[in-house]
């Protein structure tokens, strides 16, 4: 959807990362580069500092040392606003003002490219109503966010995200508190977004088989370490498994989608 | 899904402007109206006299000195609060947030009782002054609290300090008008939240901050609305919430500020009206901020003028007609509220 920009598809790089709260370290010596254009899942058990990677990755924390690399540029010497027009973010149970309206909500997606006090452009517009469309909320944009279903909710703040018009889309555990349907439909989303759109994903999931059937490119992470990186064919195996979450799993394939599945045993 | 406010459309903006200017137009007919209303019914005509061609008559000094100081500071202290309340609310993203909370009515109310103690009631309008800086101190303090430790920059830890300040201020204020009963008598009106009495001088006074704080907020408007998503949406849009967040506040001061210090700490308009505004209108703050002004201002207007002709006291203060409304009708918002979460 967005421009024909060549070389700049929101190329997320990290080299000898340091991340930590306080004093508390929690990631060390991060190298990890988010594939442009693709799809790519960071799973892990909780503690593993996967948001947290994914929140510094959005510049809303500093890392504490090493290099992050936005498209070839030093993303903690960027503005606020060069970052929020690359990248898109949506977080954990994000929070609007009561009877915001979808239209409301996606409107400020434009921020990061109106000047102080300018104008609502054409281009402004059509961005907005762009991004109801692709994310299926053209309908509801009169609709008030909490008179929504979670999923509708969901798909409001990514529509907003996609205003933005950045090339980047790092999102936090999107389908926690969705149902089967939703989860679903959501993952396709991101799917058609990166296949379509050119968009570069990065989203935290909890489900192992989810990231697996939808994503690209899969990070696993403990304790702020990367323990396997790379397609889900090669990355998804019983010992991984055993080794991150402690679990004893027999792998095999998807009937449906020939993507690795894991069973608990 | 079929929660209330599911069917709802969003007011085009030609309508909003549309009912701008009839709430405008309500505004100059009710300020009139008060104006023409006490003890002696005044005409519209003779009012208009009294401002283009004053002749020193008794009319149109009862005009001049009484009613229209008093109906102007009804309408900047109620456009005031009500747009301080909005953006507080936006700010903290807290539909119960009020100006009180950084600490601004405390502040004036302290500093005011301060100043008449140890000068005594002589001082005139030099206590506006006094009111308007003890109410900019204290929100200063509160908002410098509220940046420190590790809720720093949260709503919370505005809201925590706003509360600690707030409630220590409040507890010196009582404690010096139990050991002086002469200045207790004195500002008993004032922290009822009154227009009584109030002079040109004083509302001069207060008008540049007031309207220098109104523009800004208007300004702010379309800032405000990315802020109210929290600082991590905030940021994450490419705004700096700590810039915004302070700058929201130092509105907030000049207004609610501005206001008390005329007319004392009139609660439940910084309170309700944005609440009222939203509901009506929409939660968009480049709209909330002009209706809240003019909705907060009509507000206050109207509560004197009925107070006045309901107790039949001229000096009936209006902060105690609009909680006798304002109460029922927050307790009556928050049940319904309540009842179509679940």
């Amino acid at each position: 959807m967005t421009t024909d920009k060549t070389t700049r598809f929101g190329k997320i790089e990290g080299k000898g990362v340091h991340i930590a709260y306080g004093k508390r370290r929690i990631v060390e010596n991060l190298d990890l580069a988010i594939p442009e254009r693709r799809f790519t899942a960071l799973i892990g058990p909780n503690g593993s500092g996967k948001s947290t990677i994914l929140r510094t990755f959005a510049a809303l924390m500093k890392p504490s040392g090493g290099n992050l690399l936005l498209d070839g540029r030093d993303l903690t010497k960027l503005s606020t606003r060069e970052v929020a027009r690359k990248v898109g973010v949506l977080l954990q149970g994000p929070v609007a003002p009561e009877g915001l309206t979808v239209a409301d909500l996606v409107r400020q997606g434009r921020y990061p490219h109106q000047q102080l006090f300018g104008r609502w452009s054409a281009h402004d517009q059509e961005a907005c109503e762009e991004a109801l469309m692709l994310t299926g909320t053209t309908d509801l944009s009169d609709r008030a966010l909490d008179s929504l279903s979670g999923g509708q909710r969901q798909r409001a703040w990514i529509a907003m995200t996609l205003a933005q018009q950045g090339e980047a889309l790092l999102l936090d555990e999107p389908t926690t508190y969705l149902d089967l349907e939703h989860q679903i439909e959501l993952m396709k989303l991101i799917k058609m977004l990166v296949a379509k759109h050119g968009k570069t994903a990065v989203a935290v999931l909890h489900d192992i088989n989810q990231a697996a059937r939808f994503a690209e490119h899969i990070v696993i992470l403990k304790d702020g370490r990367i323990t396997a990186a790379g397609e889900p064919e090669t990355v998804i195996s019983a010992e991984t498994i055993f080794t991150v979450f402690n679990v004893k799993t027999m792998v095999i394939r998807d009937p449906v989608a020939g993507t690795p599945l894991c069973v608990p045993l | 899904m079929t929660g209330r406010r599911t069917g709802r459309l969003a007011m085009t903006n030609g309508a909003r402007m549309a009912t701008l200017l009839v709430l405008f137009c309500l505004l100059v007919v009710a300020a009139m109206s008060a104006t023409a209303i006490g003890t002696v019914t005044m005409p519209f005509s003779r009012i208009a006299a009294a401002i283009f061609q004053f002749d020193g008559s008794r009319d149109h000094l009862l005009i001049m000195t009484i009613r229209l100081p008093r109906v102007i500071a009804a309408v900047l202290a109620g456009g005031a609060l009500a747009v301080a309340g909005a953006i507080m609310q936006a700010v903290t993203n807290n539909p119960l947030a009020s100006p009180d909370l950084v600490g601004i009515n405390a502040g004036a109310a302290f500093a005011v009782v301060t100043v008449m103690t140890l000068f005594g009631e002589g001082v005139g309008d030099i206590y506006v002054w006094f009111s308007f800086v003890g109410a900019a101190i204290a929100a200063l303090v509160v908002y410098a609290l509220g940046s420190l430790g590790s809720v720093g920059h949260s709503p919370l830890g505005l809201v925590l300090a706003g509360v600690i300040v707030g409630t220590f201020l409040t507890s010196l204020t009582t404690a010096m008008l139990i050991f002086d009963q002469s200045t207790l008598d004195a500002v008993r009106l004032w922290t009822a939240g009154s227009v009584t009495g109030r002079t040109m001088a004083q509302a001069r006074t207060v008008v540049p901050f007031i309207v220098v704080g109104l523009v800004a907020a208007l300004l702010l408007g379309r800032h405000l609305t990315t802020l109210s998503l929290g600082a991590d949406a905030s940021r994450s849009l490419g705004q700096n919430p700590v810039v915004w967040r302070g700058a929201s506040v130092a509105i907030v001061i000049l207004l609610a500020g501005g206001a008390v210090a005329l007319a004392g700490p009139i609660g439940f308009v910084g309170l309700v009206v944005p609440h009222i505004v939203r509901m009506c209108i929409g939660v968009d703050y480049r709209w909330v901020i002009p209706f809240a002004a003019l909705g907060g201002a009509l507000l206050v207007v109207i509560a004197d003028m009925v107070g006045r002709l309901v107790f039949g006291s001229q000096s009936f203060p209006v902060g105690v007609t609009i909680a006798l409304v304002g109460a029922p009708f927050f307790l009556h918002l928050a049940r319904t509220r309540l009842k179509g979460e679940t």
